[in-house]
């Protein structure tokens, strides 16, 4: 705002995106923070529906309920996680410091996130697959799916984590209001992998309305988040 | 300045909701299909439409306190999702007294608009523990507009996404371009509608009234220097300064 009045410089949002971005990648190849513990109970709670369904193989609606929810829920502890450092480490202090927009932060963590959640997955779905599936067929539509779902759930998650990390109770904050936030997202994402995941080999029932669906969701919180983020930030 | 017009507001918030009272019993006719409880159907709709309206009345009271940093807008946006969301406690306790007349069952799933309700509902619950974890005034006020924003949009969003999961079985009065209903019975719909916003208008002045009168206290008794008694009341409610 007064920054370019000053006649400062702003360093360009791309080189800044990458910079944040490069940063938060690196610091969690060396900490191996968040993308372990989300895998490890990724497959847990695989092992856990194994035995609360009393199911060997799963299909239709079942599989695709069981693999969403362990997504999401595995989500959850990535964006519980994804500005703590910031804010305990002074992260938030340099950014508010740096000459760059705002709003990159917020793009910069959610493309964090979706890094996360994409490895998260390749990690994950094969694991579903080889426990559950009785064919690996409609892996590669579901692919898909999963992309344009894991952009909604970056996109929200990066804004519920950035005001729940400055409330007294950040770790109940984010469950509790991404929940009910997603669920149209998990109806889409579950109503387009239902089909895909049929016992019979994947169908395509309202395969194009459904992705219609979770694009748009996707949109309206990409730009929601872009809007809103910056009064994130101040102070 | 809040308490201008509110008698007048009461009046005739009273004299629409009394009126239509009157409709629902005495002029509008009985529905041929579900018979007297069909009658329901003159609250819990103005009801639901009355809060859903309300969420989005503070989504853009949210927008206004961002755009101008002016506390009384997120005062006045509180109040509104406040009181939508008792409205929406409303709306559940009615549409499951319907569902339970006309379909056997308190709660249905395969109906598109009362999940969406739900779910509405569920996230606007999650407004008051949000706004509670965040002890700066500012920041609270802050955070507490970006969420009004984020689930102002998220209603329209959620409505499609249920929709389409879901065949539709929820009778659609107004399916159709005529309404799909006779004269009189949209003519009591239309004054229980009016009465309903009314009522939600008169309820928001009345405790945005409360709040400012009580934050003039405070200054006025800041002012003589009076020792100040305990802060009354919710300790939790956005105060207007």
């Amino acid at each position: 705002m007064t920054r370019e009045g000053a006649g400062v410089r702003v360093t360009p949002s791309r080189q800044a995106f990458a910079a944040i971005l490069g940063k938060d990648l690196r610091t969690e190849l060396r900490t191996l923070r968040s993308l372990p513990a989300m895998a490890l109970f990724a497959v847990t709670t695989f092992v856990i529906f194994r035995f609360a369904l009393d199911r060997t193989t799963l299909s239709g609606s079942l599989a695709a309920g069981v693999l969403w929810a362990t997504l999401l829920f595995a989500a959850i502890l990535g964006i519980n996680r994804i500005f703590v450092s910031e804010r305990e480490e002074g992260g938030f202090d340099a950014i508010r410091l740096a000459p760059i927009d705002r709003t990159v932060v917020f793009l910069a963590k959610a493309a964090a996130l979706l890094v996360y959640m994409a490895v998260l997955e390749l990690v994950t779905v094969p694991v579903f697959a080889l426990f559950f599936l009785d064919s690996a067929a409609g892996l590669a539509p579901l692919a898909l799916v999963i992309l344009l779902a894991d952009v909604g759930l970056a996109a929200t998650g990066a804004l519920i984590s950035s005001m729940a990390v400055n409330s007294r109770a950040r770790d109940l904050v984010v469950p509790l209001v991404l929940l009910p936030l997603v669920v149209p997202l998990m109806i889409a994402a579950t109503g387009a992998s239902d089909p895909l995941l049929e016992a019979g080999g994947p169908a395509y029932d309202r395969f194009g309305t459904w992705l219609l669906t979770l694009g748009l969701y996707d949109l309206v919180f990409l730009l929601i988040g872009y809007a809103v983020f910056d009064f994130l930030l101040e102070d | 300045m809040y308490g201008k017009g509110l008698r007048a507001l009461s009046i005739a918030t009273v004299a629409t909701l009394a009126t239509a009272l009157v409709l629902v019993f005495f002029y509008a006719p009985l529905d041929a299909d579900q018979g007297f409880i069909q009658k329901i159907f003159y609250l819990h709709v103005p009801l639901a439409i009355t809060a859903l309206c309300g969420f989005i009345v503070g989504g853009v009271y949210a927008v206004l306190h961002l755009r101008t940093g002016d506390r009384s807008y997120d005062a006045r946006s509180y109040v509104a999702i406040h009181l939508s969301i008792i409205f929406g406690v409303g709306v559940l306790i009615t549409g499951a007294i319907w569902a339970k007349a006309s379909w056997g069952k308190w709660w249905v799933w395969d109906e598109p608009t009362l999940v969406s309700f739900l779910i509405v509902f569920l996230l606007y619950a999650t407004y008051y523990p949000f706004r509670y974890a965040i002890e700066d005034p500012d920041r609270q006020a802050r955070y507490a507009s970006v969420f009004a924003v984020t689930a102002g949009a998220f209603v329209p969003l959620n409505f499609i996404a249920v929709r389409l999961a879901e065949p539709l079985i929820h009778p659609r009065v107004f399916a159709s371009t005529d309404g799909g209903l006779p004269g009189s019975m949209q003519l009591t719909f239309l004054v229980a509608l009016a009465g309903m916003a009314l009522l939600w208008l008169t309820l928001v002045r009345f405790e945005l009234t409360a709040k400012n009168t009580s934050a003039q206290v405070r200054r006025l008794r800041r002012a003589l220097e009076a020792p100040q008694e305990p802060r009354s009341g919710s300790r939790i409610a956005p105060e207007l300064s």
